[in-house]
């Protein structure tokens, strides 16, 4: 992720954190690493986003989010500022990319975070999020959003989410 | 519009309406599929496939210089380039109208498609078209999951009971009579390949009988011939009066109002 460079940049990130997935709105998308960069200059700002999955509906809200609440917030630096936000797919958006801030919020709202390092096809360890057990089933790997599983703790007996590992299948391209 | 464009144009169409007609027969199947759990999944997975046209629409947009909505929603069925397999119903009536869909045909066309749509997405991870390149590494972490999912579907129903068994076996032949017509690159594939748009439809072809074979040696099937293309190339844009009414429903609001858009 790029590093934040000047003061605009770094009101930019803190307007970023309060736009959230309205599907997860406990989680920031910077927490989620989805902000790949941001640009600010005198009148302009540029923000890139990575889509978690493609078939996300909830891009064009998000998109639409970034906008307004940048604007709104910024508006005293220039009336005349210009916003791009973009979706871009390089690099993919892998869930190695959520910060420790976000697993710890996931996994307090009854979703297990993804394995931090993970391997395409390598089993997946998942612990309940409310007891830690790992005596866990699988009861549908599509869960209500196309990122999250649904699960049954075995242990303490509550059903649980464990959002799905997305690992890059090709580091060799750039 | 310089000859590589229009060729990238043409690879760009394949891989888009193929996904966008294949997510419309999946998403079909919504509060029909055999139980509740399949019920989530298959629209999880119909939702991703949507998001992959979605994928290769944009880039027609950028290529083209002509708004996404135009593209997926204004088109002539003749100027679709999906595979006239992906196109054909679920089976008879509709959703709202006494549907009797096929659970045996959809489990295998969504298997062998799926299988194919991941041999060409790894030939597209080495396409000189750059933003295809991109495109392909994002689809690529979400088709694992379908693939996995269809291939549950396949080993457990021909290794169940004798009808199941039966049904399946008539859902392969069915599927095989038109396969040909997904392998197939169409009328500018050699071009497609000269310029490593992606890899000769003969590579592709090999692949995916090999991966197939394989499938079938753990089934205790055979089958002799090569796929056939007996519907025609929809490569080529010929298509079926199937392709024409699912793009009538597809298109219907966009149509009636181009404005209502998002939510
Ligand atoms: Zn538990």
């Amino acid at each position: 992720m790029q590093r934040v460079h000047s003061n605009l940049e770094r009101k930019v990130y803190q307007i970023l954190q309060q736009v959230t997935d309205p599907e997860m709105p406990f989680i920031s998308i910077v927490e989620l690493g989805m902000v790949e960069e941001v640009i600010a200059e005198d009148n302009y700002v540029y923000v890139k986003l990575l889509p978690t999955f493609s078939g996300c509906p909830a891009l064009d809200m998000i998109k639409g989010d970034v906008k307004r609440k940048t604007h709104d917030a910024i508006e005293s630096f220039d009336h005349l500022l210009k916003i791009d936000v973009d979706f871009s797919f390089s690099p993919p958006w892998t869930t190695d990319r959520i910060s420790e801030t976000g697993r710890k919020k996931l996994n307090k709202n009854g979703i297990t975070p993804p394995p931090a390092v993970h391997t395409k096809g390598d089993p997946w360890e998942i612990d309940c999020p409310y007891c830690g057990s790992t005596y866990v089933t699988m009861e549908n790997i599509f869960g209500p959003t196309a990122c999250r599983s649904i699960l049954y703790c075995n242990n303490c007996k509550n059903p649980f989410e464990a959002m799905k590992p997305v690992a890059n299948l090709n580091e060799k391209v750039e | 519009m310089s000859h590589y464009e229009t060729i990238v144009r043409e690879l760009l169409y394949q891989l888009a309406d193929d996904n966008f007609i294949h997510s419309y027969r999946g998403s079909e199947w919504l509060g029909l599929a055999p139980h509740i759990e399949e019920d989530v999944a298959f629209s999880s997975i119909s939702q991703d496939t949507m998001g992959h046209a979605s994928i290769y629409y944009q880039l027609l947009e950028k290529l083209l210089e002509v708004p996404v909505d135009e593209i997926s929603h204004n088109r002539k069925p003749e100027e679709f380039r999906n595979a006239i397999l992906l196109e054909e119903v679920n089976g008879p009536g509709d959703y709202l109208n006494s549907p009797k869909y096929d659970w045996a045909f959809t489990v295998v066309r969504h298997l062998f498609f799926n299988i194919f749509k991941d041999i060409r997405l790894q030939s597209l991870n080495q396409s000189s078209y750059e933003p295809l390149v991109h495109a392909a590494r994002k689809i690529q972490t979400e088709q694992y999951y379908h693939l996995m999912h269809w291939k549950t579907w396949f080993y457990q129903l021909m290794s169940s009971t004798e009808e199941a068994r039966s049904r399946m076996e008539q859902a392969i032949y069915r599927v095989w009579r038109d396969f040909g017509g997904v392998l197939t690159l169409g009328k500018y594939g050699g071009e497609m390949s000269d310029l490593k748009l992606i890899a000769p439809e003969a590579q592709l072809k090999e692949e995916w009988l090999n991966q197939i074979q394989q499938l079938f040696s753990e089934v205790d099937f055979t089958i002799k011939d090569d796929p056939g293309m007996e519907k025609g190339n929809g490569r080529n844009g010929e298509h079926t009066s199937d392709l024409v009414d699912a793009l009538n429903v597809l298109s219907e609001v966009y149509i009636s109002d181009e404005e209502a858009v998002g939510w």
